[in-house]
């Protein structure tokens, strides 16, 4: 039976004719519209190497039924950049080595930008790491992505709450 | 960068080596970009899963194929009744790096884990249902996959073929003389490597030519393994491996999947593309043997070491022959006047254990330094006055001198960084609210090997160069650190440099492991590029037209791609070089080996100290401070060393507290072979680790005095974590990881 799933990905809507209700949100990106840049670490949500932007929100893609998400809007690593210019995320990772091997990095990168945009961490390096935890990198490159995600909330100009107090 | 030591007199090759680049693969990785085996789609790919054996051990009665080829999208169920036979058996030791491979040869199950049976579908959802529905009855047999009740074996080899047995000096008399000693016993745990990257391949024929997408950490070795096994030329076979999504070994040696892939391609005539779930990784892909350890350390009434004694007990598969050489830890780091080693074997129905980030070492350094603990509080003394008072100035087992070794320097400068001093002796005196803080050290090693590469290096007519060797990128940063190296040798900016690499049919760069892949590589490339840089200069000194005419005697150097006289100030580009004498190009080639027989002990050393709060309650243990000050020879880019650096001791964070893999005696099977139940480190789990580098030349190892900096984080390390454990509770620990149930 195929079934009709209209979804928005990296702002460009799509028709899809899907032939099994089984796959994921992961799989069809991954296998069907070649969006590989979003990775398969586990399929069971333990590791964070799939995290998607879905309506704003990070999740999982290998715990998303594609079909379960019609009419969504998601995000994905391919959708970050502005044509050649990098997303404050994406250039922090570079300048702070936050990746090793580059496997968990899409995942980690769309994670830190829903961190950001979530904005309960601030600039606690403590609550960076915990908000960060849900994305497992085996290199262990965490200092540098801890560093890189600081360096982003704060070219945000998302305030921390002393800032908020302070004002 | 301000917790590098930026070292005075820092010698640099030439304008790039030294500096920290970032990485010049970052804007792929961190696009999505950067193109990993999983990634690949050839048209008309199909999708391929295995299935994994239920039982340890046995064999598979009946698989239902009838369902499984039924299901909607399948194209081919492969089961030992039907898959093609290999040309050679997979019982058949082609070289020593060749592991015993399930291919679907035979029925037997000889692990839990264990691929049984591999469906080829149109989609991967239609081949994941189809393997379910295959449903194996088997007859099982009894099994044994603990280290308590496998089977023994006398051994004359460990892993690699290295002796199992070593002694030096008379051990009766030392002990008989010896005013104190020692004895502890250390258990470590299976460990699984966990590379994020779970292993794939992506296999097509075109005409009789093989094409692999597969990470590899040994590209040149695993082209000729395949060939023998599939019965083709290694000229047939096109292996790709830009990318490596983590290795630490795994992905060093082939497994039987990969094969059964490739079969796969060339029977149906179609691309077949498969990735292992991270469950089936657990069993085929290799892993870190658990160990037993029992060191006796002698001392004299000083606290001096009179006798060194290390034995351990590890496991190995029923088929296959991987030990883990922990006790060869022992061998050079402590001054031991007399000295034991030894190892025993047992077999267990499990896959064949490997290679995994410090094979031998890291074990191994975990249970010495928790002996030398215990030794230091024997003999009253502080446990790093205890190092430094048997600190070894020449190799106890070789005899040999150290080709560079600061580590007095590495203790100091890691102790004044983390404030050693004033720690008190007895455990239990620290607290931060209502947590006990403990302090502990230890002191890293690790060899440094090289292996046999080859590379070119071609000047082009723009003053551009082009630079090939097949490395393997698996994070280390050969990308960046082999370019940097590459540049160098040529005498051009590093911008000029186009580095092809991770393809099979480039020079081969020998294997990414051991630490030595970037000496290896690194000096393979450093020569190409000299050599044509010595073509250039023949060309110019030797030609009236040239303003180098003539500087034959007096010589002429390399730098910012131009060649400059080294008797007047007059230079000339490359460009012009070539231009003048019509040449397009001039190609460079190099080797990088290790020559003759060594003259000297080589090592990366460092210190290591650890601050544990421990719950008293809950004997939850965090490590809340982790410094380490490391030599290793000259550091080609320091942020990425540094990265090195800091990913092997959180390795040893999850050594020391985390990683274990449990098997359930009565099925055999695993009980955790995912990564909700198997831990490793996460971010929260490693909130403050600095890795320092202390400067050291080393005109031994090798012409650029390159160490090696992927392995030596774990040593040191998890000694350091349990040795602050018993820091803080008084309980020294027995097996890692720590259990908290027995510090309460």
């Amino acid at each position: 039976m195929t079934s009709t799933l209209n979804i928005t990905i990296n702002g460009a809507p799509h028709e899809i004719a899907l032939d099994d209700p089984r796959a994921t949100l992961l799989d069809v990106l991954r296998e069907r519209l070649g969006l590989t840049g979003t990775k398969k670490g586990c399929d069971r949500g333990q590791c964070g190497a799939c995290t998607v932007l879905i309506d704003g929100r990070r999740m999982n893609a290998c715990l998303a039924l594609a079909l379960s998400h019609d009419w969504a809007e998601v995000t994905t690593i391919e959708g970050l950049a502005e044509g050649d210019t990098l997303h404050p995320v994406q250039q922090a990772f570079i300048a702070h080595d936050g990746f090793q091997c580059g496997y968990c990095t899409p995942g980690q990168i769309m994670s830190a930008v829903g961190l950001i945009a979530e904005g309960e961490a601030g600039l606690d390096p403590e609550r960076v790491r915990e908000g960060m935890s849900g994305n497992i990198c085996r290199c262990a490159a965490y200092a540098g992505i801890t560093d890189a995600v600081l360096e982003a909330t704060r070219a945000s100009g998302t305030r921390t709450e002393d800032e908020r107090t302070d004002a | 960068m301000d917790d590098m030591l930026n070292t005075q007199g820092h010698v640099r090759l030439g304008s790039s080596a030294g500096q920290p680049l970032t990485r010049r693969d970052g804007i792929l990785k961190v696009t999505g970009a950067a193109p990993y085996a999983a990634d690949a789609r050839p048209e008309g790919v199909l999708h391929a899963v295995t299935l994994a054996a239920g039982i340890a051990r046995g064999r598979v009665a009946r698989l239902n194929s009838a369902a499984a080829e039924a299901h909607p999208g399948v194209v081919k169920v492969y089961t030992p009744a039907n898959t093609p036979a290999l040309a050679v058996s997979p019982d058949e030791k082609i070289h020593p790096f060749v592991w015993r491979m399930e291919v679907l040869q035979d029925d037997r199950v000889r692990y839990a884990g264990q691929p049984i049976a591999m469906v080829v579908a149109e989609t991967l959802e239609a081949a994941t249902e189809a393997a379910r529905l295959l449903a194996p009855d088997y007859e099982a047999e009894p099994h044994r996959v603990t280290l308590d009740d496998a089977e023994p074996f006398d051994t004359e080899t460990t892993a690699f073929g290295r002796p199992a047995n070593m002694t030096k000096g008379d051990l009766a008399t030392a002990r008989a003389t010896s005013s104190r000693h020692v004895t502890t016993q250390v258990d470590t745990s299976a460990q699984y490597h966990n590379a994020m990257e779970p292993h794939a391949i992506t296999a097509q024929w075109v005409g009789d030519r093989l094409e692999i997408d597969t990470p590899n950490q040994a590209i040149g070795l695993s082209k000729q393994t395949f060939s023998a096994f599939l019965g083709i030329a290694p000229e047939q076979i096109l292996l790709r491996s830009p990318f490596i999504g983590g290795g630490f070994g795994s992905k060093a040696i082939l497994y039987g999947a990969q094969l059964l892939t490739i079969l796969a391609a060339r029977d149906l005539e179609r691309p077949v593309k498969l990735a292992l779930r991270r469950d089936q990784v657990y069993g085929p892909t290799g892993h870190r043997a658990p160990t037993r350890q029992t060191l006796r350390i002698d001392m004299d009434d000083m606290g001096r070491i009179t006798a060194l004694d290390h034995d351990t007990i590890t496991l190995t598969s029923s088929f296959d022959q991987f030990l883990e050489s922990a006790s060869n830890a022992s061998h050079s780091l402590y001054a031991a006047p007399v000295l034991r080693t030894t190892h025993h074997g047992r077999r267990a129905d499990v896959g064949t254990p490997g290679p995994m980030r410090a094979p031998g070492e890291a074990p191994g350094s975990a249970a010495l330094e928790i002996a030398m603990d215990e030794a230091a509080r024997a003999a009253g003394l502080d446990p790093l006055d205890f190092r430094l008072l048997n600190h070894a100035d020449t190799d106890p087992a070789s005899g040999m001198s150290f080709s560079s070794k600061a580590l007095r320097e590495c203790y100091a400068e890691a102790a004044g960084r983390f404030g050693w001093a004033g720690r008190p002796q007895e455990p239990r005196q620290m607290r931060e609210g209502r947590l006990l803080k403990g302090w502990g050290m230890g002191t890293a090693q690790f060899p440094c090997p090289m292996f046999q590469a080859a590379a070119h290096a071609t000047l082009r007519a723009d003053g551009s160069a082009v630079v090939e060797t097949s490395a393997a990128d698996m994070g280390q940063g050969a990308w960046t650190a082999l370019a940097q190296i590459a540049a160098d040798g040529l005498g051009i900016d590093i911008d000029k440099v186009e580095f092809r690499s991770g393809h099979s049919d480039l020079p081969d760069a020998g294997v990414a492991g051991g630490s030595g892949h970037t000496a290896t590589a690194g000096t393979a490339l450093f020569n190409a590029g000299s050599d044509a840089v010595r073509q250039l200069a023949d060309l110019a000194t030797q030609d009236p037209a040239s303003p180098l005419f003539g500087a034959g005697n007096a010589g002429v150097t390399a730098r910012s791609g131009r060649l400059w006289r080294n008797d007047d100030d007059r230079s000339e580009a490359y460009e012009d070089i070539l231009a003048r004498a019509g040449l397009e190009l001039i190609r460079g080639e190099g080797t990088g080996a290790r020559e003759g027989e060594p003259t000297h002990a080589m090592f990366s050393h460092g210190a290591v100290f650890a601050e544990v709060l421990v719950d008293p309650d809950l004997g939850q243990v965090r490590v809340s401070r982790l410094i380490g000050a490391f030599a290793a020879g000259r550091i080609i880019n320091p942020a990425l060393a540094r990265s090195q650096l800091l990913g092997g001791m959180i390795w040893g964070i999850g050594m020391a507290l985390q990683e274990e893999a449990l098997h359930d005696t009565r099925s055999g099977r695993f009980v955790n072979n995912d990564l909700a139940g198997y831990h490793v480190p996460v971010n929260a789990d490693a909130p403050m680790v600095e890795a320092i580098t202390v400067h050291e030349d080393d005109p031994f190892v090798n012409a650029l005095g390159i160490k090696g900096v992927g392995e030596i984080g774990v040593t040191g390390t998890v000694g350091a974590i349990g040795n602050a454990v018993w820091h803080a509770t008084g309980v020294r620990p027995g097996r890692f990881p720590i259990h908290p149930e027995t510090l309460i």
